[in-house]
């Protein structure tokens, strides 16, 4: 187990304790591998059946943004992947409420549902983690 | 390594994996099984076609885990258990089927 986490640190005997990891995702889909890197270690991630979040902050929320064309850039529209995290057990998704207002999104502008959150909120929700990773 | 499908040469990586999704077809499908000496019965194609619909919607291939779930889901829970996935596909159901449909390997699979 220890070797497959790549690094982040694990006491001894926490085989079998569920850690919170908390995903924070705050660059544009495109333009730069963080946003399809991300997503792939939460896919790969989620078979250590651990208690996971992500979040979208900053330009992170437009990976979540409903139709996205990407044919023009030729690139892959990951996107719809986004869709199949519920398959994995993961459901907690989060986007935060000021940089989805900045950017003048709303709630049904995401692809999947997302828990709208504040500044603060998040804040919070960073602090009750374990393990956080940003990308 | 090279399939040839009626008469028609089709790239595929070091481990077999179509190179090219848009390559794919029944033929190539068979070829790749005949390689693993493994014939496709109406059982493998209900798990290779389910596959496809699953790349088309979702941009990947699932992990087992989840690709057994959904089967479940989609064809009863006789079919959507890790035995009878195994007994179809020996070389791992996500790994083996994805291959037969065209799809890349299933991100996070070794």
């Amino acid at each position: 187990m220890t070797e497959a986490t790549g690094g982040i640190e694990m006491e001894e005997d926490t085989s079998g304790k569920v850690k919170k990891f908390l995903y924070v995702n705050r660059k544009a889909p495109y333009g730069t591998i963080y946003a399809l890197e991300s997503l792939e270690v939460v896919l790969i991630a989620a078979a250590f059946d651990q208690d996971v979040s992500l979040a979208f902050l900053d330009d992170g929320v437009y990976q979540v943004v409903k139709g996205q064309h990407t044919k023009g850039i030729d690139v892959k529209n990951f996107s719809p992947t986004y869709r199949a995290l519920e398959g994995y057990d993961i459901e907690k998704l989060y986007v935060e409420k000021e940089s989805m207002e900045a950017r003048g999104l709303k709630e049904s502008d995401f692809i999947v549902p997302m828990k709208i959150i504040g500044a603060q909120e998040m804040a919070d929700l960073m602090l009750s983690q374990d393990v956080v990773l940003s990308f | 390594m090279p399939i040839t499908v009626a008469g028609k040469t089709i790239e595929t990586d070091e481990e077999g994996y179509l190179s090219n999704r848009t390559d794919w077809n029944e033929e190539v499908a068979k070829e790749m099984a005949k390689v693993d000496n493994c014939d496709l019965s109406q059982n493998h194609w209900e798990v290779i076609n389910f596959l496809r619909e699953y790349y088309d919607e979702y941009q990947i291939a699932p992990a087992v885990r989840v690709l057994t779930k959904a089967i479940g889901k989609k064809l009863g829970p006789d079919k959507g258990n890790s035995k009878y996935l195994y007994e179809l596909f020996p070389y791992g159901p996500a790994k083996q089927a994805c291959k037969y449909a065209g799809l890349p390997k299933p991100t996070g699979c070794v």
